[in-house]
């Protein structure tokens, strides 16, 4: 047995480049409970990051009671991660889960039926309608529900209503991945695999804790690590992270400056002459424009900026210019900073530049933050349109239309989908009164909380919240709507590497909470939207109808599913997308042919201007003339909007711990996760610390021009200057507000988003800390992560984080030989192209 | 040669710009974008003002010019509330930075006919960035005006 939460990634299976990564399998049963006891093992996979680790679900009377990874999946090998192992069940496994509806009456929730809930929600609705029209309606939605709510919601918001307001917390965490490819690549679709890390040389991670973002894909590093053949590492992040510790070269740059440092490499891969020529002339469009973009950036004029020796970035540069294969993964950091999608588009940039592209070892992880982010993507209920079509190109509306059977006038597509933000700011403004809100908790995860909470406070805006808890969103609706959780439903969802997965429900949900398709697809039904024969628009029974549906929207598109079956998926691995007649084993990577979905009637976006977002437009992007060529896009640098000045002189920024996800709304319910990472904290550099008088576990109050905190130091690694907040700790087990000491990263945060993805930064603003109470111990923060402190000469060290009994999983290795593409597909078909 | 005529026009309208542009950075706040990206393009004018400067100091800038001015275009002075009035003052910015850029272009015909490598140098980088302006605000019109004409109270 392994203590899981002292040991993160768990035990090592060392393996060489090329190599196959060896199968382990996790697994954790509940107390008293053995393998014999099991009544069946149910097939899905885990919802607590965006890996999408394949699971199955120990079920014992009627309950879940355990979990193991799967061996034969491509994803996991048979890994599961702390998150996983001890809160994927625990998370909804609990008391406190909704049972019933709840409406409003005389300012208090009360409990009803289904019946009066969605008879007020309808009546709200149709009065908006015929009063005010569509787009007095919003919906807002997640990166955690399945590929058929989705869509579900989707068609009723693109098709049923006709709002353009549609959009999830996928803005918040992965809409900058998205948007780096569709401006670089044409479309959405993620480049790599998984199996690059497997045949790498070389690792970029910017912006990325993988460590703790991804602790299975970590674990697969570690591996790679510790076989004969380590690749070399280059880490961007200002926190001493666990990534750090292992990185060749570690560039602890000033948040807001991710640019600087990229042009920065560009221009010295260029300057050495380190590029494919040939590639590039063949498969690219653009250098001229990125040449003269970075020529001001030497490493000395990025070090300057970004507070980082030149000689690293020479370092880091020479790196990515002389290794053979190269992977990279961009995340957080630079999505949710200052210019983020031409960072993130500077990465691809650097592997257009060396065709690392469509080769094993050769790839881009652009990732993603949530298990189902991309299904929200690819089915259009937030800022896309379903199946990465285009809504600049009639023909694509046409398309749709013509596949829902509806007026192309009812789908809005006269300007870009309304982004989480802007839906924000209309509810403000009072012109949309109806704002249905789904498994999110923007009351704590969405920058600037102190303006939130008014805005879902506001009482003529009509608030729907459908979740598992009365998460401190659910407090402020009117409306609250029980939904059924992971294991209780069935549906598929796609991992950040296009693996499909199928969930399979297990277990009944707790009282009269329904799945969230079954919710949306009664909405539709009362609503009566129809077709324009007059029949239902939406006729789906269940999840494999919805699945079906979906198949025929992805048809041709990038992400075509129409290969895959819900039959398909049970079994074996899951399916990387597209999977279709030509792949019909699905496709573990793209662009092996250098050929990109740039042609302008099949492309998903014309681009935009990265400084500005003016959007190109049909004609001027047919006049680049791509033609399956990749584009060089870029901007000019420009410096964060708030930067330290006299008041508040310190650099903040904010992230994830590796034992909770998001606002806890699951992983504060699982004993092992929270004991290991309890409230919350903040990170001060030891520099920091000593300056302003602060030792570890001290009271601190962070302030922000918006608001501020009061939560425990932890003296870290941190880079000086520089300070980090979790943003877990929201009020759910604190009484619900923020009371005496808030302790929400984002009552700090301000309100801004990058001009192309729309992403708000959560990374980058001024703050000052101060001292306000003695410690009475040391901070509630991990040791085991990048929140490690930094003992002061002659203290106690802190206790070192650690599990315990309720902690320990079992871990086989051996077993069986490690899963491989295509093979490792139920019924995988010969004639097929890796 | 009256090409210091539209040299002095130019100057003067991309003065008018940048101050319009910081106008509405700061009567618009609550619209983040909004107000970050008009003072980023308030920068951007200031930036052609000072390219423009060399090119004025060979040809002059004569302000004082017989033909009398009939469309005034002096910029805004206030900006307006709500979500009519961030369209309507975008829409004034859209015609400031029209003439803005329609003057870049005569600018570079009287260039190209003088053969003026330095001068088309500059209408190079600083009308490409007028006509991203131009871009920019249409594009953030064209999503502000159904909420504000349709739904907005």
């Amino acid at each position: 047995m392994v203590d899981r939460i002292a040991n993160i990634w768990g035990t090592r299976t060392p393996y060489s480049r090329d190599g196959l990564w060896p199968v382990r399998v996790d697994q954790v049963l509940d107390d008293g409970i053995a393998e014999g006891d099991v009544d069946r093992w149910v097939q899905s996979a885990c919802v607590l990051c965006s890996n999408g680790c394949a699971c199955d679900i120990a079920v014992k009377d009627g309950a879940m009671v355990g979990i193991r990874g799967r061996a034969q999946d491509l994803v996991n090998h048979g890994r599961l991660g702390p998150k996983g192992l001890f809160a994927s069940r625990q998370g909804v496994s609990h008391k406190d889960r909704l049972r019933s509806p709840l409406v409003r009456e005389n300012g208090q929730l009360v409990e009803c039926d289904w019946d009066t809930a969605m008879r007020r929600i309808v009546d709200r609705s149709r009065d908006l309608l015929a009063e005010r029209g569509p787009l007095s309606h919003g919906f807002y939605t997640s990166g955690q529900l399945f590929l058929e709510e989705y869509y579900a919601l989707a068609v009723i918001g693109k098709a049923g209503i006709g709002t353009p307001h549609m959009d999830g917390n996928t803005r918040l965490c992965t809409a900058t991945a998205a948007a780096a490819m569709k401006e670089s690549f044409g479309a959405d679709g993620q480049p790599g695999s998984y199996t690059d890390i497997d045949s790498c040389d070389a690792l970029f991670l910017f912006g990325h804790n993988m460590a703790e973002t991804q602790t299975v894909l970590w674990s697969r590093v570690l591996d790679r690590i510790a076989g004969p053949d380590r690749p070399r590492i280059v880490c961007v992040d200002p926190r001493n992270t666990e990534v750090a510790r292992h990185a060749d070269v570690h560039l602890a740059i000033r948040p807001g400056t991710n640019l600087a440092l990229m042009h920065a490499l560009v221009r010295e891969v260029l300057a050495q002459g380190w590029e494919d020529a040939g590639y590039v002339r063949d498969h690219t469009v653009g250098l001229d424009g990125l040449r003269k973009a970075v020529e001001p950036w030497t490493a000395e004029a990025a070090a300057a900026v970004c507070g980082v020796p030149a000689a690293d970035i020479r370092d880091a540069a020479r790196i990515f210019g002389t290794s053979d294969r190269i992977v990279s993964t961009v995340l957080q950091g630079f999505y949710q900073s200052s210019q983020a999608t031409a960072a993130s588009c500077q990465v691809n940039n650097l592997h257009l530049l060396r065709g690392m592209l469509g080769a094993p070892g050769r790839g881009v992880l652009q990732m993603n933050g949530q298990p189902t982010a991309q299904n929200n993507r690819e089915c259009g209920a937030d800022g896309d349109l379903p199946g990465f079509r285009n809504w600049e190109n009639p023909d694509h509306i046409q398309e749709l239309a013509g596949l829902w059977n509806v007026d192309p006038m009812t789908i809005p597509h006269w300007a870009p989908p309304t982004h989480a933000m802007q839906i924000f700011r209309y509810a403000e403004q009072g012109s949309i009164d109806f704002l249905w809100i789904s498994a999110t908790n923007p009351a704590v995860s969405m920058p600037e909380l102190p303006r939130i909470r008014d805005i879902l406070a506001k009482p003529d805006l009509f608030l729907v919240v459908q979740d598992l808890y009365l998460t401190e969103t659910a407090q402020y609706a009117d409306v609250v709507l029980p939904a059924a959780g992971w294991g209780e439903k069935t549906g598929t969802f796609t991992n950040v590497n296009r693996i499909v997965h199928l969930s399979d429900k297990a277990v009944d949900p707790p009282g009269e909470a329904r799945s969230d398709l079954d919710i949306f697809l009664d909405y539709a039904r009362r609503m009566e939207f129809t077709t324009l024969n007059g029949g239902p628009l939406l006729d789906w029974t269940g999840p494999e109808d919805a699945f079906e549906a979906w198949k025929s929207c992805s048809r041709g598109r990038p992400c075509d599913y129409t290969g895959i079956t819900y039959d398909r998926l049970r079994g074996g691995s899951g399916i990387p997308w597209p999977c279709n007649e030509d792949n019909p084993n699905g496709t573990d990577r793209l662009y092996g042919d250098g050929v990109f979905p740039t042609d302008p009637d099949y492309c998903e976006s014309y681009g935009h201007d990265l400084l500005t977002g003016a959007t190109v437009g049909a004609q001027a992007f047919r006049a680049q003339d791509a033609g399956g060529r990749a584009l060089f896009k870029t901007a000019p640098f420009h410096p964060p909007h708030e930067e330290p000045d006299e008041d508040y002189p310190l650099r903040y920024t904010t992230g994830r711990t590796a034992y909770h996800f998001h606002t806890r709304t699951k992983t504060g319910r699982s004993r092992p996760l929270t004991d290991a990472a309890p409230r919350a904290w903040v990170e001060v550099a030891r520099e920091d610390a000593d300056r302003l008088g602060i030792s570890e576990g001290d009271l601190v109050r962070v302030t922000s021009r918006r608001g501020r905190i009061e939560v425990p130091a932890r003296v870290s690694g941190i880079a000086p200057g520089t300070v980090f907040a979790p943003f877990h700790y929201g009020y759910w087990d604190t009484g619900g507000r923020p009371g005496v000491h808030p302790t929400a990263a984002n009552e700090l945060t301000l309100t801004e988003w990058d001009p192309v993805s729309k992403q708000p930064l959560f990374k980058n603003a001024a703050v000052t800390v101060e001292k306000i109470g003695d410690a009475t111990g040391p901070a509630p923060a991990p040791t085991t992560t990048a929140s490690r402190p930094t003992a002061a000469p002659g203290t106690t060290p802190v206790p070192a984080t650690a599990g315990g009994d309720g902690a320990q999983a079992t871990e086989t290795t051996d077993t069986e030989p490690a899963p491989r593409f295509p093979d490792a597909s139920k019924n995988a078909l010969d004639g097929g192209r890796p | 040669m009256n090409l210091n005529i539209y040299l002095g026009m130019l100057r003067q309208a991309e003065n008018t710009l940048a101050e319009s542009f910081r106008q509405v950075a700061e009567g618009h706040g609550a619209e983040p974008d909004v107000h970050f990206l008009c003072r980023t393009l308030a920068a951007q004018c200031d930036r052609h003002g000072e390219l423009l400067h060399p090119v004025v100091q060979r040809y002059g800038d004569n302000s004082s010019d017989n033909e009398p001015e009939r469309l005034h275009a002096q910029g805004l002075a206030t900006t307006r509330n709500g979500p009519v009035g961030l369209l309507r003052d975008l829409q004034d910015l859209y015609l400031l930075a029209s003439l803005v850029d329609v003057t870049w272009t005569m600018v570079k015909q009287a260039g190209s006919a003088l053969r003026d490598k330095d001068l088309l140098a500059v209408v190079d980088q600083c009308d490409a960035e007028t006509a991203t302006q131009l871009r920019w605000l249409q594009t953030r019109m064209k999503q502000a005006a159904p909420q504000a004409l349709v739904a907005a109270r």
